[in-house]
């Protein structure tokens, strides 16, 4: 059953954020509880951090299995695939969510 | 062992008898009285004395994992904290039975002190992310993981 884009864009409590790491037990202090934050954060988090979890799969698991996102978390998966990094990895990991942050929001819009 | 107010004041039998049990808990009063040179009844007394006024609080067995032949890694945290939250934080730390030290200190700013023991790398950063980084207050996390121990000793020096 598809998740509401309403459920997908909420804000979750904050045991269920996303805490960005460099590397195995190194917190940033950067969190995210919404994918509006997190799309904020892909911009200013370390990259070390972002390569740190995208190769972890941390990323497609929070957005499949806390939000509920299993398209978002499929298009990152590719972005894994592609094995980018650096600034070529926070590029494309910012133009993913916000493609899919603008669809949700328009989505959410016709259904009010 | 002397008693003024809240205070105690330890002899030279008491740190002796310390002494003793630090290196080795199983000693019968007996055998600490012959070493000492004191009746065991002098010794049962000291140390019913140090175990009532919480100078020894507890006896164990001091168990080397390595030997175990358990799977495990230990790491040291150090968590950066909002001072306000710092005390609430080190309580919370203390009750995880993954965390078997918990200090606070301060060099530029205070910090915890934490060292933790997991059974992988994997789980090790679970607990830390899923665990200790949502605690309200928690600023950011340095984390080392133990690859080589020089020195354990679990008992005090007693010898200031």
């Amino acid at each position: 059953m598809a998740v509401s884009p309403s459920r997908i864009l909420r804000t979750v409590l904050r045991e269920e954020a996303f805490y960005f790491f460099t590397s195995i037990g190194n917190y940033t202090g950067q969190s995210a509880s919404s994918l509006d934050e997190f799309l904020q954060k892909t911009k200013e988090v370390n990259l070390k951090s972002l390569e740190f979890h995208l190769y972890r799969e941390d990323f497609e698991k929070w957005i499949a299995q806390t939000l509920g996102d299993s398209k978002l978390a499929e298009d990152i998966k590719g972005l894994r695939n592609l094995k980018v990094v650096g600034n070529t990895l926070r590029d494309r990991l910012y133009f993913l969510v916000s493609r899919r942050l603008k669809d949700l929001k328009s989505a959410l819009q016709t259904t009010k | 062992m002397k008693i003024k107010g809240q205070g105690v004041s330890l002899d030279n039998l008491d740190w002796r008898i310390l002494r003793l049990l630090q290196e080795n808990a199983k000693l019968t009063y007996t055998e600490i009285g012959n070493k000492l040179d004191v009746a065991h009844s002098t010794v049962y007394d000291r140390i019913q004395r140090m175990e009532e006024h919480g100078i020894i609080k507890k006896y164990r067995a001091v168990v080397d994992l390595e030997k175990t032949g358990l799977q495990h890694i230990m790491a040291l945290m150090t968590i950066y904290t909002e001072p306000k939250e710092s005390e609430h934080i080190a309580n919370k730390l203390a009750e995880f039975p993954e965390v078997l030290e918990v200090s606070s200190s301060f060099s530029e700013e205070l910090v915890i002190n934490a060292k933790v023991v997991s059974q992988d790398q994997p789980k090790l950063h679970a607990f830390i992310a899923h665990s200790i980084a949502p605690l309200p207050g928690v600023l950011r996390i340095r984390t080392s993981v133990i690859t080589k121990k020089y020195k354990e000793e679990t008992s005090q020096p007693l010898i200031f």
